[in-house]
């Protein structure tokens, strides 16, 4: 329990900053690299808005200073209204960010919450909250999100967040509860069952505390997610268009054909910016499975050892007392529907032979 | 056979779902849908008026259960009601005209990019730490590329500048479309450069699945006990390793569809693609709602048909499923 994954156990007069950076060290270099990425895009996610030399809107009435390519005085260039496309890019990047970011905590919280209250209420209801979660994650997200948007009277960064919130959280709420439902059956828990806990305390003290990882890995992905649906929308025309994002840039430039026109300063800097972005988040989750399972890392395998390297067995997620909890034909009936409830126990019942 | 009956019964609910969300949403969300279609078009025929009644709520026809009902039965008969935007064509003949389209080109990029990722996961993953796997992270970055920009730039270089590929559109302009070599062969020339921005950006993610289940599988002591036993190392990686590995992997292409899906209606916009994609931007533009509304439909429908493919596939390749169902 009291396993916060990146500290080693040291001695305690080694503790403090030493132990820190010796955290920082065994990362895997995936995650440092798309930490250290991430980190100069938040920082200019941040500071960007003070820093841009001008505003992003203003458009200068002289012709000479339409598209002009990089200089001292536009380091990157200028768009067909005199634009500053470096002064876009540094707002765009607070506002895609920012977005994400939102999205990323409401789906979040949204996921551990239908997982864990899945996991814990059992029966009924976890049938009916899974169910949902698989209906969400097999029909189309995009069309959805297009006709939703479609149908609004006006876009804008309110209703993109609640509408991307409300289609996000199914895959992480899948994820969590089954790890829910395999820690569940830990001792711990059930030590702190006869200890008298509350149900929320053991919640909330307990279990959650126990799927920090998981719950990082799921808010990492929904950040993915968000930034790719929202760029996506914007680029399509599904966006507040006079607000400035990485998408609204890309739009305004696509709709002046700036790549015919050989802008390409006006067009790649900020589709560069969301794909650094994206790699860093992929890096960074990447770095964070590896970290729980060594044997992904691509150097330093077992084998060059001579031994083959083994970790301990993943933790079984499928769980025996979840299908002796579903008492009622109902219960039963909709939780068949699912296809990972056929293959668990297909695969559960095979792992179980072969020990 | 149960697990498909079960399987069936899930997409059946799941296209319930669909369904219903298709006939709230436009009930819901407040805004002026059905006053601008009825300021653009005042004089529509009454049949045509009727259908559009029962999929948006125009006036109040009957109760709401009423028009459910009503909604529901047009829909099972393809009465999508007439199209705003290309007035008075049916919706229904402007979904046939659109979908071999997509299905043609995003269904062919798509196993292809399955079956290449597929390959080179399991190369990943059986030469593990190999030069694959050290790739693999620039791989990452055309994953996490906009799908849609790198078309553009590929667009750019590929056929603006260079013209190895046309620009766009989805056959030589002039052509009349029909069974002719000159009219095939132009399709198949302007899918070239779309298929293969889905197949570039849509490798990395199967890779990367594959290779990650594949290591994992090749830590099992089944795979060891076969190399043990001294069985050529092609035997040991397909007939051993990669065929339980392919489990996972056929799974999650279920799942991915929806991605797709996504990632196709975005080729289709970049490259004025003249499938459902295009067609659904045009209507998202004009707010031609009973479109829209039927597109979606359309696209879900799709969706589950093709998981359930991805169910029977599963039954084939995975005794577990089938004798596990047989027993219990």
């Amino acid at each position: 329990m009291t396993a916060a994954p990146l500290v080693i156990v040291r001695p305690p007069e080694l503790a403090g900053r030493r132990r820190r950076l010796g955290g920082w060290r065994r990362l895997p270099t995936k995650a440092k690299a798309g930490a250290l990425l991430l980190g100069f895009f938040v920082a200019a996610g941040l500071i960007g808005p003070m820093v841009a030399p001008y505003d992003p809107s203003y458009s200068n009435p002289s012709p000479s200073l339409s598209l002009n390519p990089p200089s001292a005085a536009h380091l990157l260039g200028t768009t067909q209204t005199g634009q500053d496309v470096l002064s876009q890019l540094l707002v765009g990047i607070r506002l895609t960010l920012e977005l994400a970011v939102l999205v990323g905590v409401a789906a979040t919280a949204l996921s551990v919450v239908v997982g864990v209250s899945a996991a814990f209420l059992g029966g009924l209801w976890d049938d009916l909250l899974s169910l949902t979660s698989n209906v969400f994650l097999v029909i189309p997200s995009l069309p959805l999100l297009i006709l939703l948007l479609g149908y609004l009277p006006q876009q804008g960064q309110t209703p993109t967040i609640l509408v991307l919130s409300l289609l996000g959280w199914p895959w992480g709420a899948r994820v969590i509860r089954a790890q829910t439902l395999a820690i569940r059956r830990r001792d711990f828990i059930a030590a702190a069952r006869e200890t008298g806990e509350k149900t929320w305390r053991i919640i909330a003290f307990e279990i959650v505390p126990n799927e920090v990882s998981l719950i990082a890995a799921s808010f990492v992905n929904t950040v993915l997610y968000a930034i790719g649906a929202s760029v996506a929308l914007a680029f399509i025309g599904l966006a507040d268009l006079s607000s400035w994002s990485l998408g609204t840039i890309l739009y305004w430039a696509q709709s002046a054909q700036a790549l015919t026109l050989g802008a390409w300063w006006w067009f790649v800097p900020p589709g560069l910016a969301v794909a650094l972005i994206g790699t860093a988040l992929v890096l960074l989750n990447t770095g964070i499975d590896e970290l729980g399972n060594p044997r992904l890392r691509a150097t330093g395998t077992g084998r060059s050892n001579g031994a083959r390297y083994r970790p301990a067995d993943p933790t079984p997620v499928y769980s025996q007392a979840a299908d002796a909890q579903r008492t009622s034909a109902l219960a039963r009936a909709l939780h068949s529907f699912s296809r990972s409830s056929v293959l668990d126990r297909a695969h559960g019942a095979a792992a179980g032979d072969g020990e | 056979m149960s697990f498909l009956l079960r399987r069936i019964g899930f997409y059946l609910v799941a296209a319930w779902v669909a369904l219903t969300a298709n006939f709230f949403i436009p009930r819901a969300i407040p805004g002026n849908a059905v006053q601008a279609i009825m300021a653009k078009f005042p004089n529509l025929q009454p049949s045509a008026y009727h259908a559009l009644e029962a999929m948006l709520g125009v006036g109040h026809p009957g109760s709401l259960w009423h028009q459910y009902v009503t909604y529901l039965y047009d829909v099972f008969h393809f009465n999508f009601g007439i199209d705003v935007l290309q007035y008075p064509a049916r919706v229904s003949t402007l979904l046939g005209e659109t979908i071999p389209w997509t299905i043609a080109l995003v269904g062919t990029a798509t196993v292809i990019a399955f079956l290449i990722g597929t390959g080179l996961g399991i190369a990943a993953g059986w030469r593990h730490g190999g030069w694959l796997d050290r790739v693999l992270p620039g791989l990452m970055f055309f994953q996490a590329v906009p799908y849609f920009f790198l078309a553009l730039v590929l667009i750019e270089v590929l056929a603006e500048r260079t013209g190895i590929f046309p620009i766009g559109q989805g056959y030589a302009n002039g052509l009349v479309p029909g069974w002719n070599w000159a009219f095939i062969g132009s399709a198949v020339y302007h899918s070239l450069l779309p298929a293969f921005t889905i197949v570039i950006t849509s490798v990395a993610g199967w890779m990367l699945q594959m290779r990650n289940v594949m290591i994992t599988t090749i830590g099992e002591d089944y795979v060891v006990a076969a190399q043990a036993k001294g069985l050529p190392n092609r035997r040991v990686v397909f007939t051993y390793a990669a065929r339980n590995a392919l489990l996972p992997q056929l799974q999650g292409f279920g799942l991915a569809l929806g991605f797709v899906i996504s990632g196709a209606i975005i080729m289709e916009i970049v490259f004025s693609y003249p499938g459902i994609g295009l067609l659904l931007l045009n209507a998202v533009s004009a707010k031609d709602y009973p479109l829209m509304q039927a597109i979606f439909l359309v696209i879900t429908f799709a969706v589950l048909l093709a998981n359930l493919i991805v169910d029977l596939v599963l039954v084939v390749a995975d005794p577990r499923v089938r004798t596990r169902e047989a027993t219990s």
